[in-house]
């Protein structure tokens, strides 16, 4: 069963704790002595020389501290094993209750069974977990052998060559020469590559799952590069850190002989696991060999989760203890009293061998044990193997569900965690991740604004909405029918489909497959004929591009191209700069699809164009007019969407202005396309477009896949591609991209400032090749580059004021993004001088070679470059929804589970989202508490929750008064307003450091759901932690990037996504699916079948057990307490480990209370197991009595049978146990609801087998098992009358209340599941109108808005629409207007006296519909009391939440790389 | 619901597809019954669980009606020898008493006669492992391994045959039946074989193999409660001597209740005893020796018929009977309440 990640290295157990030996002690002469080597902490560092013969003496010292490259995850050896498992089995407290009953029974005063007997379970058990144990060992030894023996070529000093050696025999300080295409056999420091860079890309899919390459360089400065290494030559000493699980931190420097040090970080090391991509040879020295390698150490296996049920269960098995200890008493006691009424020993009370007795006293002590371990099996241990089994099967299933299949990844759920399914059916809250969860993480390049001007693309979002299938609104729609754009952008798109999907198939195919872990990624994965996935794929790639802005780009690109070389960069217009920094400021790698993973490094020689300049600019000159009157509808569209876009007319002229510097010609026609308004465009359109196609077409392939460590950053490429800024070629020095004329720019990289979740920005340093200017690019969130612009341009006022005024418009657009849903990046740029770059490459070089805080000192030259920055604009990406999100959503909910949003993204977005996947609704109240101070944020929260009471007290006087009234009356009343909250990071922090836990949670009770936006990892675990604990509810988090790993373990049940970033989150999580919406099947269906099969097979047990022990207790009421039983002790232990043991296991693991089907479409079944309504306190106790009734019946009635007879004492037995198998077996088809043919079958059975079993024992057994002698009992008894007719009465008198019981519930109907077993039952139309029906009578009773669902989503189709447009929107206004002044403010930030001056923030959300119905609402008068005090607040809000991500605290909430988040 | 009937074909070359298989089985949509308790099916159980059970239950009573019993307590009888064998110093002192009784009625039909116990636990956990099945088996075995324990061997090192405190505790009085016709009195002919089970008459009791049963049991001494050698269980039926006596066969098969009866005797139909015993006065002559004051035991001699429905006792019918008036009653109440709800129409309907 393919239950586990198959990966390689889930199998790499670490073996036990083992640590190199870390005494190491300060004497060891050859570290220190001879050399007058500063003193090294060996604890602290390790020390590595080279193989080579030149150190050899030290090498050999030193590699015996160090481990080898052999691999042994085995636990045992052979000789081992016995022992040690053995030592292992008995720290289960299970095996130790068996030892101690086995050990009991070999005193004869207490002996009850054969001693043989008593080991026989204690001996089943050991000897199975023994031979799992053995055979996962043996495959494990296999795994290690193959791994051990696989060749790699390793220098060799004696022939001064590579030779082949074994994995195993490689050691730390060994040269290690790799191929392409290669595993890495350990953590190797690389120190040459055949790339001409001295780059070596690695494939770390083995060890993260993230399939783009990775770049790994040669030790920086090192200086044997260009020339073929040479291991004997080298004469270094490597100084690096000890050992440790951090994959994305190493560091060390390499000391020459001549002392003088080259620093290396994690950037030169290959780990190993990796296997080496596009490169033909990389040598390098190994570092950390066998168990010491990055990935064994990161290698933690699964863990283990006790589930709800398992918990109540060990509370309920110290009930059966408890019961135990009552009935051994009673037990003990009563033989103690009966002993003592004798004032003769009579004959039947037998004397020890010495012929003494023992006193009451005595007697009644040792009877007590010899109870113990006669009643026994009332402790279920077997119990435990069963769920185990049963958990199994439940995995098994699920795993195989199709449902949970995603074809475009291949993968099927993955169960992780193999003993909590059914915790998934009893979950209370959800925590959601954002981005990469509810969202597709496949971003979408949406708008973009550039000089204060905003390109809205609705060309683009025109074709992204058509696809969505989601009903336009159809005013807007007409509208944007009416102003039609030209044919040619939907050709265009069609084309470039058509272009892109045949590179693209053969890119994917030629694509390697990796085990475990096959990822769809941004560039598109297309192996699916549903359009809808098709669609998907492609959408990151092509972006139609807004004809406005194309217009603008074609136009500025000619100018360049007609001036260039001679005119200075500066003067071009930001367009091309904001392009070429989309274009360039990443770290994305370039690939053909032709050429898969073969990197473009050197651009293809071709001629600049086909076409000639001249000839294009005639064309130009000749389609002007046209394609500008164009723009202008295009832009008059996109003005309709808001008010405030009225402004942009002007703002227009500006840029038009702007572009048209050079350009006389231009200024006049867009004076001319004002008088001209809408022409007809097409023509000119088309042709335009033609032209610049064939350009393009002529110059070079366009197939280039692009792969990027984040999607962002591929959209942003792909973005620019869409402008003809076209990415070629990317190597660690150079950068080459082709402008729209054709030209092929080659820009020399001089520095990477990578991303980092602190910083929230990169930058790239290049020298632009026509001006030599050097350009810093930088894109980052808006939050951290809007304050580290260029404050005033010392130039010229009005330039100052243009800046600012481009600043605002900038801002004023990205507020607006955010609103819409949409992630916001800011590109700026600044163009350095000569001296300064060459201070701060200084600078750098040396922050680059430091060992200690290394990190530290990169970040500060970072920080120090990236400021004064000029703004070129920002961007807009859309991270999409995920399919069926909404729906899941609204499923969850009504199922009763309340679902958090818990992301590091910013407030805006996340409530956008929220809203847009239902998670708020319109008409909600929402609050959102920002503050800083904890006095503040108490009040808020009182002031919060006095609000939200004082509703719920109006809604339940509201409700009594309507209670007397029938239903339908209360559709007058108003809907009730529902809340949600948003909270950021920085307030989460302050209630958690300012004890305000729990009006935090009494608040949030309320609500329908909270949102955490701008939150760490840290902050987001410790919201489940304090959830789960506080509230003991059960709670599952779902996220699919590392920043979630520690929110996904925080919790009782972790999903993880396996999405675009990498594996992290699914190693970390329980269950791994690959969409959103699995989890609606995963909970309602799998998590309630789980459940409800568990839970009852639980109680079933606990009921069984109880039964069938009490027989024997009863028993001794009947002699004297002394321990004796009536039935064979083989039949007494077949009885539970053969007899009655398959059904229960088949009802775990394949019963079905309710179809899947009705499960989804009723989700509120789910609150059946949320509720733990069918295995809680009052259920175990009624199975409880339950049990004591049925083996009163079952022992009682054949006892009055017999009584006065001449029946033997098995002979009474054996009816006894064949009755209670049929009572057991009755009762277990009473609670099964689904009878499939299996079912029948091992029902059947276990009856057959018992009778079958029985008759040829008790027909062979003359002496086998010798006082009880059970020879033809079993025979004898079925030639007897009276034994059928017990058979026929027992069970049904036994049975009968029970039956009643469930007849009577199934009379009065009350409980849903119920009413859903019946609607199973009808044909399917039917089943759907009941459905419906009980969906619309729940919601009509319970008082929420009855408007019939499809006039609902009209409505809420408007009041979306409407508050997606901002600028309408009065609050949204509001906070829009604060963050301006906040940006205003911010602006002068240089005074310090203002830091201290926040204030807390708090507004209301105060949506259109609520003001509607608080208008009709009198009873919501003490709200509009309130709202007159929110205003007062919103402008200091706003001054905060300019200052939202200020400070450091904020790490990780970025989803850009991975890893740089350390957890 | 979505219902992908497969998935796609993966392109060709491709590493096989990790789809779940779209089984029946696998996609957990295997065809089942699903069992509703619908008003039909409960009230249609209740009523035919009913009808059923109170039919056998009449059947029941009325056979266990004809069932003729006698019984008496000749412990309290013969006060006297109860007396005497308070005191384990006369174990060997003969005591006999004679018992007087009427049968009013004549008890047609194979009659037995039981011996009853009341109050001696033969199901205690040590008196029930108290033998050694192997030595009744004729084989011969150290009995010192046996669960026989205290009484296995004497202190001379001399083992018990048979061993073991069932075997030693063995009830030994002789009963007699006498048919007082007028003033003269004719012994009511009894049969001492066929009493005990075929199979353990015949496989689970062997003499040790010899010549004759006095040197088979050579070496052995008799338990030591018992009077006489178990060679001499039977003198006058070779085949219902030594460990393959009738009387001790059935005392070995313990019971399972503190009060019990054992088979002792059955009435062997000839002469004017054809047709069972007739009515009339009735003498028990009983050789006392089991001694039963110490733990406040009473004995019974009994005498009955038995039906095809087991011995005298009504329980089984008066069960049924009761079994279905409940289940008749159920289905009343819950006609009863379906009625009820269903004029309401708040219950759910299909």
């Amino acid at each position: 069963m393919a239950l586990s990640v198959d990966s390689a290295l889930y199998r790499w157990q670490r073996r036990g704790d083992e640590r190199p030996s870390q005494t190491l002690s300060e004497s060891t002469p050859l570290l220190f002595s001879g050399r007058n080597k500063p003193k090294l902490n060996l604890n602290k560092w390790r020390i590595v020389f080279p193989n080579n013969g030149r150190q050899q003496k030290d090498w050999k010292q030193a590699s015996t501290f160090y481990s080898g490259n052999r691999m042994q995850t085995t636990k045992y050896t052979w000789f081992t094993f016995l022992p040690q498992n053995l030592f292992e089995q008995f720290h289960r407290l299970g095996n130790l209750y068996f030892l101690f009953l086995v050990v009991l029974n070999w005193f004869p005063q207490v002996e009850v069974f054969h001693r043989e007997i008593t080991m026989l379970p204690l001996i089943v058990m050991l000897l199975t977990s023994m031979i799992k144990d053995a055979i996962e060992d043996y495959r494990k030894h296999r795994f290690d052998k193959t791994i051990n023996f696989s060749k790699t070529r390793v220098y060799d000093k004696e022939e001064h060559a590579y030779v082949e050696k074994c994995w195993k025999d490689v050691r730390v300080g060994d040269f290690v020469q790799l191929q392409c295409n290669e595993t890495i056999p350990a953590d190797i420091l690389l120190l040459y590559s055949s790339d001409q860079n001295g780059v070596c890309h690695l494939e770390t899919a083995n060890l993260d799952g993230e399939t783009n390459l990775k770049q790994r360089r040669v030790v920086l400065g090192f200086s044997s590069q260009n020339a073929l290494f040479e291991p004997e030559f080298f004469q270094n000493t490597i100084v690096c850190e000890m050992p440790n699980n951090d994959l994305n931190k190493f560091k060390g420097y390499m000391e020459q002989p001549n002392h003088e040090r080259i620093g290396f970080n994690i950037e030169s090391l290959l780990l190993r696991g990796c296997t080496i991509r596009n490169t033909e040879a990389a040598t390098g020295i190994v570092i950390y060999a066998g168990h010491e390698t990055k990935a064994m150490l990161n290698n933690n296996g699964p863990r283990y989760k006790r589930s709800k049920i398992e918990r109540r269960m060990n509370m309920d098995i110290f009930l059966c203890v408890g019961l135990l200890f009552v009935m051994c008493l009673v037990g003990a006691v009563g033989h103690g009293i009966w002993t003592g009424n004798f004032s003769e020993h009579p004959p039947y009370d037998i004397p020890d061998e010495n012929g003494n007795f023992l006193s009451p006293a005595l007697a009644g002590f040792y009877m007590f044990l010899t109870m113990i371990i006669l009643l026994q099996i009332l402790i279920p241990i077997s119990l435990y193997v069963s769920i185990e089994l049963v958990k199994l099967g439940q995995v098994f299933l699920i795993h195989n569900d199709i449902d949970l299949y995603d074809e475009e990844a291949d993968l099927p759920i993955q169960c992780r965690a193999l003993n909590i399914t059914e915790d998934l059916g009893q979950i209370q809250y959800i925590f959601s991740d954002k981005t990469g969860t509810l969202t597709e993480n496949k971003m979408v390049f949406r708008r973009c604004t550039v000089d204060g001007i905003e390109f809205s693309h609705q060309e683009n979002a025109r074709r992204l909405e058509t696809h969505k299938e989601l009903d336009l609104d159809d005013e807007e729609f007409s509208k944007l029918q009416h102003f039609t754009l030209p044919p040619m952008n939907t050709e265009t798109s069609a084309t470039l489909k058509q272009r892109t999907m045949r590179p693209l198939r053969r890119c994917q195919s030629a694509r390697a497959h990796f085990q475990g872990h096959t990822r769809n990624r941004s560039l598109g994965r297309r192996d699916s004929n549903q359009s809808q996935v098709a669609f998907s794929s492609t959408l990151e790639k092509d972006v139609a591009p807004d004809s406005r802005l194309l217009r603008r780009v074609r136009e500025a690109a000619l100018q360049t191209e007609n001036l260039s070389p001679f005119i200075h960069m500066k003067t071009s217009p930001s367009l091309t700069d904001f392009f070429l920094a989309l274009a360039i400021c990443n770290t994305v790698l370039v690939s053909t699809a032709t050429e898969p993973r073969q990197r473009v490094t050197v651009p293809p020689p071709i001629k600049p164009s086909g076409i000639t300049l001249d000839k294009i600019h005639q064309i130009f000159q000749r389609l002007k007019l046209a394609s500008l009157s164009q723009s202008f509808s295009s832009s008059q569209s996109s003005s309709d969407l808001g008010a405030s876009f009225s402004a942009k007319n002007t703002e227009e002229h500006l840029a038009a202005l702007d572009c048209c510097d050079n350009d006389d010609n231009c200024c006049t026609s867009s004076r001319s396309y004002e008088l001209q308004g809408k022409g007809s465009t097409d023509i000119g359109g088309a042709s335009l477009d033609e032209v610049f196609k064939s350009v393009t077409n002529s110059s070079l392939p366009t197939d280039f896949c692009y792969e990027a460590e984040s999607p962002d950053e591929a959209a942003l490429v792909y973005a620019a591609q869409a402008y003809s800024f076209t990415l070629v070629s990317r190597t660690p020095e150079q950068v080459t991209v082709r402008l729209p004329q054709g030209t092929l720019l080659t820009f020399d990289i001089l520095y990477t400032l990578g991303f980092d979740s602190v910083r929230k920005r990169m930058s790239v340093v290049v020298r632009h090749p026509l001006s030599k200017e050097i350009v810093v690019y930088t894109k980052g969130a808006d939050s951290v580059i809007m304050d580290l612009l260029e404050d005033s341009a010392k130039d010229d006022i009005s330039a100052e004021k243009r800046m600012k005024r481009i600043k605002e418009k900038t801002q004023k657009h990205l507020d607006y993004y955010a609103r819409d849903g949409l992630r916001t990046l800011c590109i700026a740029k600044k163009v350095l001088n000569e001296d300064d770059f060459l201070k701060w490459a200084n600078f750098r070089r040396e922050a680059e070679a430091a060992i200690d805080n290394r990190e530290e000192l990169l970040m500060e030259t970072a920080q120090h470059l990236e400021t004064k920055l000029t703004l070129l604009g920002a961007t807009g990406i859309e991270d999409r929804l995920q399919d069926g999100v909404p729906d899941t959503i609204t499923a969850l909910r009504e199922a009763g589970i309340q679902i958090w949003v818990l992301t590091g993204d910013k407030q805006e977005t996340a409530v956008n989202i929220a809203y847009s996947c239902k998670l708020l609704k319109q008409g909600d109240t929402v609050f959102t508490i920002n503050t800083e101070s904890k006095e503040t944020c108490e009040s808020l929260l009182n002031l919060t929750l006095e609000e939200v009471r004082k509703n719920y007290e109006v809604e339940k006087s509201q409700k009594k008064f309507f209670g007397i009234i029938p239903t339908s009356c209360s559709v007058s009343e108003a809907p009730s307003p529902e809340f949600g909250l948003v909270i950021d990071g920085r307030t989460l922090n302050i209630i958690f450091q300012g004890g305000l836990e729990e009006k935090f949670l009494a608040l949030t009770q309320h609500c329908r759901s909270v949102l955490c936006c701008r939150s760490t990892p840290l902050q987001k675990s410790m919201v489940v932690k304090l959830v789960r604990s506080q509230l003991k509810v059960m709670t599952l988090s779902i996220g699919d990037g590392a920043n979630d790993v520690s929110m996904i373990q925080a919790a009782d049940v972790g999903v993880g996504i396996s999405g675009q970033e990498g594996m992290q989150a699914v190693m970390a999580s329980d269950f791994a699916i690959t969409r959103f919406k699995h989890l609606k099947k995963l909970l309602l269906v799998h998590g309630h079948w789980c459940y409800a099969r568990l839970a009852k097979m639980v109680i079933y047990f606990f009921y069984k057990n109880v039964t069938y022990v009490n027989l024997l207790f009863w028993y001794q009421f009947f002699c004297g307490f002394s321990g004796s039983t009536m039935i064979d002790y083989w039949q007494m232990i077949f009885f539970n480990l053969f007899f009655t043991s398959m059904p229960p296991l088949l009802f775990g693991v394949l019963d079905r209370d309710v179809s899947a089907e009705t499960l989804l479409g009723l989700p509120e079944l789910y609150k059946n197991g949320q509720n733990s309504e069918i295995y809680k306190l009052s259920t175990f106790i009624i199975t409880m009595l339950d049990a004591f009734y049925q083996s009163l019946i079952c022992f009682f009635v054949p006892y009055l049978t017999y009584k006065d007879s001449d029946i033997g004492v098995f002979s009474f037995g054996n009816p006894i146990n064949s009755i209670s198998l049929l009572t057991i077996l009755l009762h277990q088809a009473l609670e099964m609801k689904t009878w499939t043919l299996l079912h029948v079958v091992t029902m059947m059975g276990s009856v057959a087998f018992y009778f079958i079993f029985s008759l040829i024992y008790n027909a062979t057994c003359v002496l086998c098992n010798p006082p009880t002698n059970p020879y033809w009992i079993m025979e004898r008894q079925l030639s007897d009358p009276i034994f059928y007719l017990l058979c026929l009465i027992t069970p049904v008198i036994a049975l009968l209340p029970r039956f009643f019981i469930f007849a009577l519930q199934g009379t009065f109907g009350a409980s849903l599941i119920l009413k859903a077993q019946q609607l199973d039952k009808l044909p399917k139309e039917e089943q759907n109108l009941e459905i419906q029906k009980l969906r619309s009578g729940k919601q009509t009773t319970s008082g929420a808005p009855v408007a019939s669902p499809a006039s609902n989503d009209d409505l809420e189709q408007n009041i979306s629409h409407l508050s997606v447009s901002p600028f309408l929107h009065p609050a949204a206004a509001a906070v829009s207007h604060g963050h301006t002044g906040s940006q205003g403010l911010s602006a002068s930030e240089v005074n310090p006296l203002r830091k201290q001056t926040l204030e807390e923030g708090y507004y209301f959300f105060n949506r259109w519909a609520e003001e509607e119905s608080t208008a009709t609402d009198l009873s919501a008068g003490p709200f509009s009391g309130q709202y007159s005090l929110v205003p007062s607040r919103a402008t200091p809000s706003g001054q905060d939440s300019g200052k939202l991500t200020k400070g450091n605290v904020n790490r990780g909430s970025h989803r850009r790389s991975v890893s740089a988040v350390t957890l | 619901m979505k219902n992908k009937t497969s998935c796609l074909p993966q392109e060709a070359g491709a590493r096989p597809s990790r789809c779940p298989d779209n089984s029946a089985f696998k996609q957990q949509r295997l065809p089942a019954w699903k069992p509703q308790l619908t008003i039909a099916t409960v009230l249609s159980s209740f009523f035919l669980t009913g009808a059923f059970c109170l039919s056998v239950g009449i059947c029941l009573i009325l056979s266990a009606n004809s069932i003729r019993e006698f019984q008496i307590n000749y412990s309290d009888k013969c006060s006297e020898c109860s007396k005497l064998r308070e005191n384990t110093s006369n174990w060997n002192k003969e005591c006999h008493c004679s018992v007087n009784f009427t049968l009013k009625e004549d008890m047609l039909g194979d009659v037995f006669m039981y011996y009853g116990l009341q109050n001696f636990y033969q199901n205690h956990r040590r008196y029930v492992i108290s033998r050694s099945d192997a030595q009744l088996l004729g084989q011969n075995v150290n009995i010192e391994k046996s669960y026989c324990a205290p009484f296995t061997t004497y202190q001379n090192g001399t083992p018990m045959a048979p061993c073991g405190a069932i075997a030693n505790s063995m009830f030994n009085d002789t009963i007699d039946l006498f048919y007082n016709l007028n003033s003269s009195v004719v012994q009511v002919p009894l049969l001492k074989t066929g009493n005990s089970w075929w199979t353990d008459k015949n496989v689970k009791f062997r003499n040790p193999k010899s010549d004759n049963l006095s040197s088979a049991f050579a070496g052995t001494a008799r338990p030591p409660y018992w009077q006489k050698p178990v060679y001499l269980l039977d003198e006058e039926d070779e085949r219902n001597n030594g460990y393959v006596n009738d009387d001790f066969i059935i005392w070995m098969r313990v019971s399972a209740f503190a009060t019990f009866r054992n088979l002792y005797r059955r009435v062997e139909r000839v002469k004017q005893f054809v047709n069972g015993l007739p009515a009339g006065n009735y003498t028990f002559h009983i050789s006392y020796n089991f001694p039963v004051t110490k733990f406040k035991g009473r004995k019974h001699v009994i005498l009955s018929t038995v039906v095809w429905s087991g011995g005298s006792n009504p329980f089984l019918g008066i069960a049924y009977v009761v079994t279905g008036t409940a289940a008749t009653l159920m289905g009343f109440v819950i006609t009863a309440i379906h009625l009820k709800l269903r004029k309401k129409k708040t219950y759910f309907q299909k």
